[in-house]
């Protein structure tokens, strides 16, 4: 991801305090909400902390965090932010190029493409897990149940038997506009001429996909790789909605949610907490290395 | 290698299938919300016979808790995305044309406070909300939802600023202008445009955003996300005013991102996307 | 009208000087040209002259008083920017008429001023459009006319016509010289292109690596360069070069001889073959070499009847040796007087 270079000073030297001061509110605000409140998350992980037992705060080193490791529900609430992560990427990534090298293509009603495609976008996120879950994957009455019908098939109970896969689903659907959108703006700065010369020099339309197409779009890629990592690494809202939590569907967000709110273990759910932030910085920076790398290969 | 006029025909109608398949869901809600809970559930489903009915809406409408939510939604969507121009703004002029050494240092350092997961903080915040009295208002909400779409907008509007061409700025500067004059007469005409789209998406993100509006309010402060995420426990035949309510919900933001889509997108891409 | 003296003008930016001690004098009411290869801190220094840059070092005199840290407004200067820099939200009357706006003139003299400066640049059909609606040319002139609308002691030019096609350049060439001479401003004017420097200039300066090679009129520097930078600089095609054995038989590290004072002669002192020839009706243009690989270009007449590969002499033009020092300084001509 670039930053358009920074320009050296120009004969506005007078400007830099006044700069300082324009900067000040928002850096400061940023810090008291979102870095300040780090430290007593970290405080509160070595301390024996639970809201309903009357504890006395003592420092308990790592003990919380030995305890978040062997509960139960650990290992499975990581595996489950890995697997939506994954698959919400892979959906939304190859649903969205696909749609953005056909829109490409077509002249005639682009704008009406456009908006069809946008849509998803902008619907509240519990309001698109509420709609998927009963209009379309209720097994008796709902949409899907009845597409599989006409084709001879039986329905597929999604939240019974594919609790992580619908919510992948549900949210790859929310996402496919950005990564569509994303794509086919860096596809229509994809220099035609390059296309067409490859074309004369009798590249089939699969060779020019992977040695000229997907390089030009390397760096689209990564970006929608972590901006919607970023994003997803909070996803609360459809757990929330649909399964309400359990093993299956926690993410490491529902867990710590679920210990602050139904379990009150201020103690434990800090170790997540830092757990959490650990892990974010970890995976946005693994997937846009791989993903760049991969590509340009 | 001339592409046959069938290939392009079948391309063409793939091209439909597949974006009416992704509007599929939201057009399907559309419909239901027209429908009586009975015909709702129906199974076969009927798509456009059927007796079309106003009651879903009428019966969200009339109920106090869509006109309360509305109002949240409204105060803090709004709020925040006021409050988040108001620092962003300035922010982001001054690093365009006061850059110093530390300017690219601090932009990442902004971004990266996006990375964070919100459960990171949440503990504290939600215990300091608890002591002081925030839980549950509007004015809580909206801080929490400032500092989440401020790295965004400052990006935004960094971005668009570096687009003016400097020269222009520069012509300002030698006819006379003063500072301000070049802000006001030069610079906020060719910048309104990205000013325009930065708010709508802030708007648009805070309007959507359900972390923080489900967690940090009850009843008073309940934004639309909570009242719709209230349907997820829902008594009896549902589905139709489930779906009245959510095109009741998203409807603002969904015509605002309709109209802006363009700008949004080079937006949310933080212009490095052309 | 004023007088821009620059003494002892420095610019540093993080590794090297764009601008190292300068002293000049850019003379009242004449077009002075900068000209010097990219990198040579021409720009550089057309916007110290500004005020779009601060000065590290020296002084900048406009009409006697030092404005070196003086506001750009109040340097009384106006400036043509390179990518014109027209405000793309404000119709070309409004773009012409900002300045006297910004500094509250009365409307009624607005109006006057913008309406006598469209006429005298051939804008007043246009004075409604945006600049999106208008040609290259077009904005060029609105370009020239915000500048004029100031009534300024001095024009600034950056490189105003790189982005314009040939023949329009050539055209606007004319046209920025004769409304110069016609209103008697002084001018400042950078451009890379040496052939503009020739043809527009009464002064020309000739920068490299932020320093001064050397300063005067078009002819003097033609026919009398410093060094043997300048020589090759200024003059198309480029001054031919040679060393060895033929610049020492005129005492010199290196000889120089411009393409025109060579002579086709059958028992030439320089005996070379024929590699190239170019045609371009009025002349042509022989690229030769010597038999020591030293390459020449002559210029002559379509009439000659050359052949490529064919064996052909030339003699220098008396008196039109260039000769130069290993440090590449020209050497004096020494005069018969001893």
């Amino acid at each position: 991801m670039s930053i358009s270079t920074v320009p050296t000073g120009s004969g506005r030297s007078y400007l830099r305090l006044q700069a300082r001061i324009l900067m000040a509110p928002a850096i400061l605000l940023l810090v008291v909400c979102a870095i300040l409140p780090l430290l007593p998350t970290i405080y509160y992980s070595l301390i024996d902390y639970r809201l309903l037992a009357s504890t006395s705060h003592d420092f308990v080193g790592a003990a919380n965090y030995g305890r978040l490791i062997t509960d139960p529900g650990f290992l499975p609430a990581i595996g489950n932010t890995l697997m939506l992560n994954g698959l919400v990427l892979t959906i939304s990534i190859l649903v969205g190029l696909g749609m953005a090298m056909l829109i490409d293509r077509v002249i005639v009603g682009r704008g009406l493409l456009r908006l069809l495609v946008i849509s998803p976008f902008f619907v509240m996120p519990p309001v698109a897990a509420l709609i998927w879950k009963n209009l379309l994957m209720q097994p008796v009455a709902g949409l899907f149940a009845w597409v599989s019908s006409v084709f001879g098939a039986g329905a597929v109970d999604w939240f019974s038997t594919l609790p992580l896969v619908s919510i992948s689903l549900i949210v790859a659907w929310q996402w496919v506009p950005f990564a569509c959108l994303v794509l086919l703006t860096s596809l229509q700065s994809f220099d035609r001429e390059q296309r067409e010369a490859a074309e004369l020099d009798g590249a089939s339309s699969w060779a020019i996909f992977r040695y000229l197409t997907l390089p030009h779009l390397a760096r689209p890629i990564a970006i929608v790789v972590m901006i919607e990592t970023i994003f997803l690494l909070s996803l609360f809202a459809e757990i929330y909605v649909t399964t309400g939590g359990g093993r299956t569907t926690n993410n490491l967000a529902f867990l710590i949610y679920s210990q602050v709110m139904l379990q009150y273990d201020i103690g434990v759910a800090s170790a997540a907490g830092v757990v959490a932030v650990i892990f974010a910085n970890i995976l946005a920076l693994v997937m846009v290395r791989l993903v760049g790398r991969s590509l340009e290969a | 290698m001339q592409r046959t006029r069938l290939s392009s025909v079948a391309r063409r109608t793939l091209t439909w299938v597949l974006a009416l398949a992704i509007a599929a869901p939201l057009l399907w809600a559309l419909l239901a919300s027209f429908k009586s809970e009975l015909e709702a559930i129906a199974s076969p489903p009927s798509f456009l016979v059927f007796d079309w009915t106003l009651e879903n809406y009428r019966s969200v409408l009339e109920s106090g808790d869509y006109l309360h939510s509305l109002r949240n939604s409204l105060i803090i969507a709004g709020g925040s995305s006021l409050l988040v121009m108001a620092l962003a703004v300035p922010a982001a002029w001054a690093m365009a044309f006061a850059p110093t050494r530390h300017t690219r240092g601090i932009l990442l350092w902004m971004l990266s406070t996006k990375m964070l997961p919100a459960v990171g903080v949440l503990i504290p915040i939600f215990l300091f909300y608890r002591d002081w009295g925030l839980l549950d208002t509007q004015a809580g909400v909206v801080l929490l939802l400032t500092a989440g779409n401020l790295p965004i907008a400052v990006w935004m509007l960094y971005a668009n600023f570096n687009e003016v061409p400097g020269e222009i700025l520069e012509a300002a500067r030698m006819d006379g202008a003063s500072i301000v004059q070049e802000v006001v007469r030069v610079l906020a005409p060719m910048a309104l445009p990205g000013l325009a789209s930065s708010f709508f998406l802030i708007f648009t993100l805070a309007w959507n955003e359900s972390f923080w509006s489900l967690n940090m309010t009850t009843t008073d402060a309940a934004p639309l996300t909570a009242f719709v995420a209230a349907f997820s426990n829902p008594e009896g035949l549902f589905w139709a005013k489930l779906s009245a309510a959510s095109m009741l919900s998203i409807a603002p933001v969904l015509v605002i991102g309709w109209l802006c889509q363009r700008q949004l997108v080079r937006g949310l891409t933080f212009g490095a996307v052309k | 009208m004023s007088d821009i003296v620059l003494e002892g003008v420095s610019k540093r930016f993080a590794d090297h000087a764009a601008s190292d001690q300068i002293d000049l004098v850019i003379p009242d009411g004449k077009f002075t040209v900068l000209v010097g290869p990219s990198g040579c801190g021409k720009t550089t220094l057309l916007r110290l002259i500004a005020g779009l840059e601060d000065v590290d070092e020296g002084r900048l005199l406009i009409d006697g008083v030092d404005m070196a840290h003086t506001a750009p407004v109040a340097r009384g200067l106006a400036m043509v920017f390179q990518s014109y820099a027209l405000y793309p939200h404000m119709s070309v009357r409004a773009n012409l008429g900002f300045a006297l706006m910004v500094k509250r003139t009365p409307k009624a003299e607005i109006a006057r001023r913008v309406e006598h400066v469209a006429k005298m640049l051939d804008l007043e059909k246009l004075l409604d459009r945006k600049p999106a609606a208008l040609s290259g040319g077009q904005r060029q002139r609105v370009a020239i006319g915000r500048a004029l609308v100031r009534e300024p002691k001095a024009f600034l030019f950056d490189e105003p016509l790189s982005n314009l096609d040939a023949s329009l350049r050539t055209q606007m060439r004319f046209e920025i010289r004769r409304l110069q001479q016609e209103l008697g401003i002084t001018a400042v004017y950078v451009t890379h292109d040496q052939g503009e420097a020739m043809t527009m200039a009464d002064n020309i300066v000739v920068l490299r690596a932020g320093r001064i090679e050397q300063v005067g009129a078009p002819l003097e520097i033609y026919r009398r360069p410093v060094n043997r930078f300048v020589a090759g600089f200024i003059g198309s095609p480029q001054m031919n070069f040679l060393g060895g054995p033929h610049a020492g038989r005129y005492d010199a590290a290196t000889i120089g001889i411009r393409p025109e004072h060579l002579t086709v002669a059958a028992d030439g002192a320089l005996p070379c073959v024929v590699r190239t020839i170019e045609h371009l009706g009025s002349e042509a243009l022989i690229h030769a070499e010597t038999g020591d690989g030293s390459k020449l270009i002559a210029r002559v007449s379509e009439n000659l009847q050359v052949a490529v590969g064919q064996n052909i002499a030339f003699n220098v033009d008396p008196g039109c040796v260039h000769r130069f020092g290993a440090d590449g300084n020209v050497i004096p001509e020494q005069k018969s007087d001893i």
